[in-house]
Parts: C-alpha cells; structure tokens; sequence
C-alpha cells in the first residue's frame, strides 16, 4: 500500500506565527490551467489589523538594530530560500505554468534581490544621507530613517498586469517590494498574490526560519480588494506600497484614503522586475532627520 | 583637605554647562538693540561715570599718572555737566600719586599680587596689596593664578583669594579671572563662582595684557554668574569687564546686556564698571555730538 | 533712571507701495477676473493695498504660461544658463533686503529684526545656493541626466512668505521646473515685489507666475490637471485635503505641514542658553512657525530653576511696532489666527492649566498676543496636543530621558524637536530615538538652504533644502 501524502495547510504569517484567518474563511489557490492547489486562509479585516499590531510592536526592535546586523538576517534569508529554491521553483512552475527555465531564472532573481538588499542595509545610509555644510557654526547631519510600518499590496502575477506571463509577481515581486522596506528599519504587512499565494507562504516559512525577528514581516493572503482598504485607512500604519493594485480606481481610493494620516504612499506600477532595481523602493520608505548642534568649546 | 578639594571641585565643576554658540548668539542679539536720543545721553554718562580710567605701563611717571588723574575728575573741562569716571586704576606705586591730585572725590584702584601674571609666593602678593592699600587705594585689582586654576587646584585659588581679602581690609577687592587665560566659558563661569565664593567685591575679566580681554559674551556669562550667585547667597558681587572696549557703540552694549540680563541693580558705578583708557574719549565725542548735533573730532577731547 | 530704549523704527519710504496689484503671469502684470481683496498691516489694520484674485481661468492662463515656459524655453536651457538667472535673482534680493525685509514685516507682522536678519537673508542664501545646482544635477542622486518634473503649483504659507516663497521657487527652477505660486492671502506683497525682481532680472515670461487669492485659488491651481508637481506648506488639514485631490494622478506631492514641536530640557542643560532656546523656539515670528517649540519638556530636578530663568527672560521681551528695531514680539498676523490662539488659551484655562503672561503693554489697534506659558499641562491637555500657532508655550515635566521620548513622540506629528544637555551620548541617543524630522540639540529654529527640513508621520512628507530638496523636484530614477 503507498503512502498516504501529508497535505499542507497554508496559514497567514502574523507576528512570527503561522494562524489561520480569525474569520475561518479560506479560498482555493488554482494552477495555470485552473485546477486544484490547496485551501488558502482568506484573511480579514481583523487579520488585517492584528499584522498591523504585530508590525508596529516589532518595529521598535527591527529600526534599532545595527544595520550590519540586519543584513545578516536578510542574507540569511537568502541562504535560507538558496536551500528551498526547489521547492519554490516547483510551487511557481505550478502556480504560473511557465517553463522549467524561466521559473528558474526567476527563483534566481528572487534569491539575488535578497543577496542585493542585504548588501544595502549597511550601505543607505551614507548614499542618501548628508553632512551639510551650513553657514554657521553647527554640525549639520542628515540621514535616512525607517518610515514605520509599511502595509504592501505586493504584485499579483497570475491573470492580471502586462508582466503576469513572465511570472515574476509571485515571488520576485514580492521580495522586490518586501526587502527594501525592512532593509531600512521598517516593518511590514503585505497582502501576497491573490491568485498565486503559495510561494509567499513558503517566503514566510523561510523569514520565519532566518532569524527575521517576530512580527517584521506579515504576511496576509486573501483579497487585496478586501483587506487594502482597511490597511490604507489604519492610522498606524505609516506607508502604503500599491504596487499591487491593478484596478485605478481602488488605487485612487486606497491613495485617498491614505491621506487621512499623511501616508507616505507609492503608486502601483507594473515593473519588470527581472532589472536591477535602483534605489528608488530604499528611498521610498525612509524618512531624512537633520541633527543640528552647535560647534563650540 | 583632600576631600575639601574634591568637594569644590565638584560643586564647580557641576555648575550648569555654557554652549558658546549660543552664548555669543545671545551677545549678538543683544549688541542689536538700538538706543537713541534721551536714553543714549543718559546710557553715555552712566557709562563715563563707570569708568576706571586705567593706565599700567611700565613708563608710567607721576607726571602721567597726575595728568590722567586730572581728567576723570573733569573729563570734559569745557562741560561742567560732566560726571566724573568712577575710579583711576594704577599700579601700587602710583596710588599716592593719584590721591595727590583726586583726593577723596574718586576712588583709587590699584593692581596688585604681581599683576598681570600673578606669578609670585603668596607673601610678595600679600605684601603688595598691603602697599597698595597703605598708599591709599580703596580698591584692589587682583590676579587669580590661572595656572592653578587650570590645573584643577581651585583650593589654591580660592584660599589665595581670601588671603588677599583680607589682606584688603576695608579696600574694595575686585578679582582679574584673566577670562583670555582661562579660554571656555565653562572655565569663566567656574571662576566666576570661585571667586565670588571667596569674597570677591566684583568679579573683572582681564588684565588688559592678554588677548582677548574682555568680550561681550564672556562678560554675559560673568553677569549670569552674579545674577544666580545672588538668588543663591543673597551677596551681590559687582562686574568689570576691562580691556578692548573702546567705543561708545561697545559700551552701550554692554550697558544693554547688564539691563536685560541683570536689571537696573547692576547699572550703577558701585556695580559695574568699565576697565579702559581709551573709551572715555570716545565717550565723551559722543556725548558732545549730542548736546552739539554734529560731529566732533580728537582735537576737542583732552589726550590724557 | 532705568534704561529705557526709545523708539527705533525702519523707515517705510524705502517701500514704494502701490495701491493695487495685479497676477504675475507670463512676465506680466494682469488684472485678475477673480474679486479684489485688501492686505492689511495687522500691527494697525490699516489697508496696505488692494490685490487681485485670481480666478479658475486664471490660473490656467498662469499654468499654461508655465507649460509655454517649460518646453520652449527653461526646460530646454542649459543649467548653466538657468544658474545665472538664479544668481542674478540672489543678487537683486540682497541689494534690495532692505525693501523686502520692511514690506515683509508691514505685510507679516514679525519685527524688523527677524525679516532683516534671518528672513531676508536666508531668501537671498536660498537662490544662490540653488542656482549653483542648476548644472550639477547629475549629482543629485536621481541618476546621470535627471528630468524636470514639469510645471509645479506652489502653495505657500504667511507664516514666512518670502522665505517660503525661496524654498519653493529655489529649487524647482534650478532643476527645470516652471511654477505657479500662490502666496497667503493675508501675505502677498513680498511675492508681488518678487516678481518685478524677476523681471529686473529678465527672467524670460512663464517661468515664475504668481496667482494671488485665497483658498479657492490655492485649490484651483493644485487641482489643474496640468500641474506636474504639487507643492504644499500650510496647515495638516489643508495637506490632507491636497494629498486626497491628488490621488489617483500622476503628480508628485511634497507636503510640509503642522507640528508640536517638543523642547526637552535635562538636568544638565546649559540652562541660560537653553531659556533663550526655549525663548526662541516659541517666541520667534510670534510662534507662527510650525516646527516651533511649542511643548517644554522639563525634567523635574530643574523644573523651578527653568521657570524662574524663562519667566525673568519673557519680562524683557519687547512687544509692539514690528517695524522698531527692538522689537522682538510682533503682530499676529491675522484676525482670524488671533481668535484661535486665544480660544485655544482659552481652553487651556478651561481644563486647568495655569496661565502666565509676559507684562507687556498691549498696542491699542491691531492684533497682539502677549507672550504666554502654561504650566501644569499633561499629553491629555488640548494645548499640549494641537497646534496653536501662536506665542503659547505649554510646560509639561518628565523625569527619565525614556519618558522625554514617549512624550515627545506621543503626537501625530513629526516636524522638529529640542534637546538640551551637556552630555554628547544622550545628545545622540536622544536625536536617535525622537521620531521627527529636525533634531535641534542644544540649539532650535536654526533653517539653511543646505540643509534638508521636513516632517514624519502627520507633519508631511518631502524635503526641501539641501540635495534632498533638489530631487523633490526631479524624476525618479529612469
């Protein structure tokens, strides 16, 4: 008699734990062809608003930590998604249908743009900040600080956006909206692919496996429709990455409503992620703080 | 006494902190104040009768010293309405020279205690300020020995200081911190109190002799340092700033910073008083440009 | 006798007043088809003159005058040339401050000695520092060719309005950009004088535009479709009504809004230079500065000594004629602003705060607010948590460094913050942990074009000085 296979339940990643949706929904994850993957949490308003919880209670620890030390961690999880990328190759083979090269390559990608970021922690700081040269006599330093928390609607993949066939939305888009936002001290709540979920959790189950402290990143899967508005109208979250949101008329009202608190907020985009990124997603979710002091004996 | 030492060191060293940026920013500010007609004729006599009209060179004769003495009786002798400066400031022997020609109507201040370096035993110090006081000064300008102090022996200094004042007897004893020497403003604060707490009459910036001498805001700062040592003790200790002020625009200034930093208790000869030579003259151009209306020139001021 | 200074006034003739104005468009003085307004010199209410108000046509007449500019003209041009026009725009500033400064403070209200020494002076500084990035902008951080963004709309405040002005316009031409400003409507001379040094220095038409008017005006020009870039200083309020018309548009948004700025004073303070911080940091401009100082947190230890030194120094303010050198407390600017300072005072006696005032005569006409603390204020108070914007300090205590910063950072806004100690590690510690965007240690209200300025969370978002402040006017990375 063969063995009975173990089948997995895919859970939310809410302050370093795996739950299920409080609201006990869940939905179908399919594959390219529409058939059967697995049962995903659906997560709601209420799961929505415990990551926000679990991301602001870790930002305090994550922003002070030495920037050397948070590269470690991000390397690690590098390291980490280096020994699964098997798994995340086949996961994404599944959910997009590409071929077993492209998936590759993009598994690749999603690995260096860790490796890149990681470079970055310790890095940032020197490029986007500044020592000015005021006319008096104050030392005068500007440099980048972490936003807050960052709530991300991460690219789709699937069926929707001109770059959905290229199948980077899943996995590289995800790690290319995520890492530069903790990269600089920040902590954040992303809404995964609706339609392709899977290799997101599989991302949580490696950050969860990395030393990336509790609560750092959350990830939620369900209805970016659903869950997005109740994260742009949260007045504690700080930032709102859109770069997910394929219908303007929810960006506008996501954007809207990010208004209410000032929310740093980035518009949706449809990037080829497979380039090598500039520093524009790093400066997105930084703040510049100015130290005046006077010089004098 | 080790832990006297210690314990003075510690309350002089936990006085409140000066940011020198801010110090003289606030200097600055209070240099732009802008004083016009009736309060510029009052602040310009109040400052000439502040005046100790100094000269300590080593040329100085009597016949100098007499000169010099004749004009802060009467440093304008074509104006009766002229106050007189507050005191001639010498050296030792000169004093009796002074009180020849000005009597009982100024006071006569003498540097003294090996003025400027104050580098002496302390019985030649003590025996100066003797002779000073016996040739018939009623105010004694002493040196600190800044070595001492910058070395952290505030002990030395502060007893020196004592020995000194009581070696003044009734004459009033105004102690030099020598501010150029002591270079921060934490160190003139510290001296300030130092001296103040050991029975310094006023508390004076410099000799004169090093550059820089007296500045605005090393004098804010010492007027900061009586103002507190009053609300703390219930003393009040009076300010010189001497040497490097040689305008009336200047003195104004200062005038300015003892209102706003001290208030009228200190805008008096008995509280404040200036250290300078050649600021009585361009006191007294001025004071001639507003009674007249227009300018005057070198020739219409006296040279001594 | 006590010293007395007598009065010390600038001269107004230096100021040639005229009795009306019109809008600043495409190098022209034009009537407006809006409805005229006066502005008054709040320190007599007397009318200084009658200015137009532009309407919805005409602020499209202004913007597609900036479009007209941008493509043929500025956004073509050289950096290098663009720098001289800049240079030259410093320079004119700087030979006529005197002028500026005196219309700047009958128009604003604030002393002579605040337009003449710092407002001015910092306006003039602002265009020269920009004009020198004009052809430099491949360092800007915004890669080897960075692009304008196109035609910015400029809506600035009365707190500041030339300097205000500076930091909008500075920037935005050095990097290619045309603008159209809209001044405060209770502050638009100096604007209106700027823009005949424009044409003093031959800047070619459309480049600057200036619309004059009141909010209407100000939301007639943020919601111009074809406005490229956004740029805001003013009230949280206003910002967040600006960031919602913009969404869901391609503009580019810099915001730069309230604050409640906490002044934090330690045992250790250099405490005469910390009372003049605190002085300053609520006093200066009438505390109509949204970075201003507008909370004291003092540690307990010291809490008396402060408040001695800071009701003593309060006593030697100077309050009146912004015009007399000595001044150093000006109008309020407005009616309207005096009325909300004192309700808020109001409700600061009201939920049991204790009120002191500086003695100061109080001017029989025009708008004044004698300068003010409130002790006894908790984070609970309404004056400890909404911008006042005025002369009103509210005193709270604390007594560990970890309770300063929960207190300070306990607001929705993030502007600036004080920090007054000798010891150099909590400087640094302190300046870490405070969540805002300018950390004064040991000083306060410091500003320089090379030096960025802006908030965190509900205070804004964007740069201005400094490199930073140059990129908000560039496109992002190709």
């Amino acid at each position: 008699m063969s063995r009975v296979e173990v089948r997995k339940t895919h859970k939310l990643y809410i302050g370093g734990a795996f739950p299920r949706s409080e609201s006990g929904r869940t939905y179908e994850a399919v594959d390219a062809k529409g058939r059967f993957l697995a049962n995903m949490a659906k997560a709601s308003r209420k799961d929505g608003r415990d990551a926000v919880l679990a991301a602001r209670k870790a930002f305090g620890g994550w922003s002070t930590r030495t920037p050397y030390n948070r590269g470690q961690i991000l390397y690690r999880i590098a390291e980490v998604m280096e020994g699964r990328r098997d798994q995340l190759t086949t996961q994404l083979r599944e959910a997009e249908g590409l071929s077993p090269k492209r998936t590759e390559a993009v598994v690749d990608a999603a690995v260096d743009r860790v490796v890149w970021y990681a470079g970055w922690a310790d890095k940032y700081a020197q490029v986007l900040g500044n020592a000015n040269p005021v006319s008096g006599p104050f030392f005068n330093l500007s440099s980048p600080e972490p936003t807050g928390v960052v709530a991300i609607v991460a690219p789709q993949g699937g069926g929707a956006g001109p770059r959905a066939a290229d199948g980077q939305g899943p996995l590289l888009g995800l790690v290319s909206t995520v890492l530069p936002a903790i990269t600089t001290g920040n902590t954040v709540v992303v809404v995964a692919s609706e339609a392709h979920p899977i290799p997101a959790v599989t991302l949580a189950e490696i950050m969860a496996t990395s030393d990336l402290p509790s609560g750092v990143v959350n990830l939620l899967t369900g209805s970016s429709a659903e869950i997005a508005p109740w994260l742009a109208t949260h007045s504690d979250v700080n930032g709102l990455d859109l770069t997910g949101v394929d219908d303007p008329e929810l960006a506008r009202t996501l954007e809207s409503d990010g208004a209410e608190n000032l929310k740093r907020v980035r518009r949706p985009s449809d990037e080829d992620w497979l380039r090598e990124p500039t520093l524009s997603r790093l400066e997105q979710w930084v703040e510049t703080k100015t130290v005046w002091h006077p010089i004098g004996v | 006494m080790a832990s006297a030492t210690q314990s003075l060191r510690r309350t002089l060293e936990g006085l409140p902190g000066v940011d020198a940026v801010g110090v003289e920013a606030r200097a600055a500010g209070l240099g732009t104040r802008s004083i016009k007609t009736t309060s510029k004729q009052w602040a310009i006599d109040l400052a000439i009768s502040m005046v100790d009209l100094t000269t300590l060179e080593g040329a100085d004769t009597p016949g100098k010293v007499r000169a010099l003495s004749s004009k802060a009786l009467r440093p304008d002798p074509t104006d009766s309405t002229c106050p007189p400066v507050a005191a001639v400031c010498v050296y030792p022997d000169m004093v009796s020279t002074v009180r020849e020609v000005v009597g009982d109507r100024l006071h006569v201040a003498a540097v003294a205690t090996a003025f400027p370096s104050g580098r002496a035993a302390l019985d030649v110090k003590l025996a100066d300020t003797q002779d000073a006081v016996e040739a018939g000064a009623d105010e004694v300008d002493m040196v600190i020995d800044r070595g001492a102090f910058l070395r952290g022996d505030y002990t030395r200094v502060h007893d020196e200081i004592v020995a000194v004042k009581e070696a003044c007897g009734d004459a009033h004893l105004k102690v030099i911190l020598e501010t150029g020497e002591l270079q921060t403003y934490d160190n003139v604060r510290r001296a300030s109190w130092l001296a103040m707490d050991a029975g310094a009459d006023f508390i004076k910036t410099s000799t004169g002799k090093i550059q820089p001498a007296a500045t605005l805001p090393v004098t804010l700062v010492m007027l900061e340092a009586v103002r507190d040592y009053r609300i703390a003790t219930g003393r009040q200790v009076g300010v010189k700033p001497a040497g490097g002020i040689r305008t009336s625009k200047d003195a104004i200034k200062y005038l300015v910073t003892i209102n706003e930093t001290c208030g009228d208790d200190w805008l008096s000869p008995d509280w404040f008083r200036f250290g300078a030579s050649s600021l009585l003259n361009d006191l007294l151009l001025q004071r001639q440009k507003m009674i007249t209306g227009h300018y005057s020139g070198p020739d219409y001021v006296t040279l001594d | 006798m006590a010293f007395e200074y007598a009065p010390a006034p600038e001269s107004r003739a230096i100021v040639d007043l005229k009795s009306s104005y019109g809008l600043f468009i495409d190098g022209e003085f034009v009537d407006g088809t809006g409805t005229p307004f006066k502005s008054i010199s709040p320190a007599s209410e007397e009318v200084l003159a009658e200015v137009s108000e532009a309407s919805e046509a005409d602020v499209t007449k202004a913007v597609q005058a900036a479009r007209r500019a941008f493509e043929k003209v500025w956004g073509p041009m050289p950096g290098r040339e663009r720098a001289k026009y800049l240079y030259r725009i410093a320079r004119i500033i700087a030979e006529r401050s005197r002028e500026l400064a005196v219309l700047e403070s009958l128009d604003n209200g604030k002393p002579i000695k605040e337009s003449r020494d710092v407002d001015i002076p910092l306006v003039s500084q602002w265009f020269f520092y920009y004009a020198g990035w004009a052809d430099k902008l491949g360092y800007a951080g915004r890669g080897p060719d960075p692009q304008p963004l196109g035609v910015a709309g400029q809506v600035i405040p009365w707190n500041f309005p030339l300097m205000m002005l500076a930091w909008k316009i500075a920037p935005a031409l050095a990097a290619g950009n045309t603008v159209v400003l809209k001044p405060a409507e209770t502050t638009p001379l100096t604007a209106l004088l700027f823009a005949e040094i424009c044409q003093q220095a031959d800047l070619p038409p459309g480049v600057v535009n200036i619309v004059t008017g009141a909010g209407a005006t100000g939301q007639a020009l943020v919601e111009h479709p074809d406005v490229d870039k956004v740029a805001f200083t003013g009230s949280t309020a206003v910002g967040r009504q600006i960031a919602r018309s913009v969404a869901g548009t391609d503009k580019k948004l810099t915001l730069e809004l309230g604050g409640k700025a906490a002044n934090i004073v330690f045992a250790d303070a250099p405490l005469d230079q910390a009372v003049e911080g605190i002085v300053g940091g609520i006093f200066f401009n009438q505390g109509h500065v949204c970075c201003a100082g507008s909370r004291l947190l003092v540690q307990e230890s010291v809490y008396d000594e402060v408040l001695e030194r800071l009701k003593r120094r309060m006593g030697t303010l100077r309050l009146g004629d912004p015009l007399d050198k000595n001044t150093d407390i000006g109008a309020i600017n407005s009616a309207e602003q005096l009325a909300r300072i004192r309700e808020l005072s109001d409700v600061g006696d009201a939920e049991g705060a204790e009120r002191w005032s500086a003695p100061c005569e109080i001017p029989d006409h025009g708008f004044w607010f004698a300068p003010t603390i409130f002790t006894g204020v908790t984070q609970a108070h309404r004056i400890a948590r909404e911008e006042i914007f005025g002369p009103v300090l509210s005193v709270l205590t604390f007594r560990t460094p970890a309770e300063a910063v929960e207190k300070a950072n306990n607001t929705p806004y993030g502007l600036s913050a004080g920090v007054w100690t000798e010891k150099g590690s909590r400087i640094l510690s302190m300046a870490e942990q405070l969540r805002a965007g300018v950390v004064w240690a040991n000083t306060f209200n410091k500003f320089d074009p090379t030096s960025p300025f802006g908030g965190y969370k509900e205070s804004g978002y964007g740069r201005e000085g400094g490199r930073h402040g140059l990129a908000s006017y560039l496109k992002e990375h190709a």
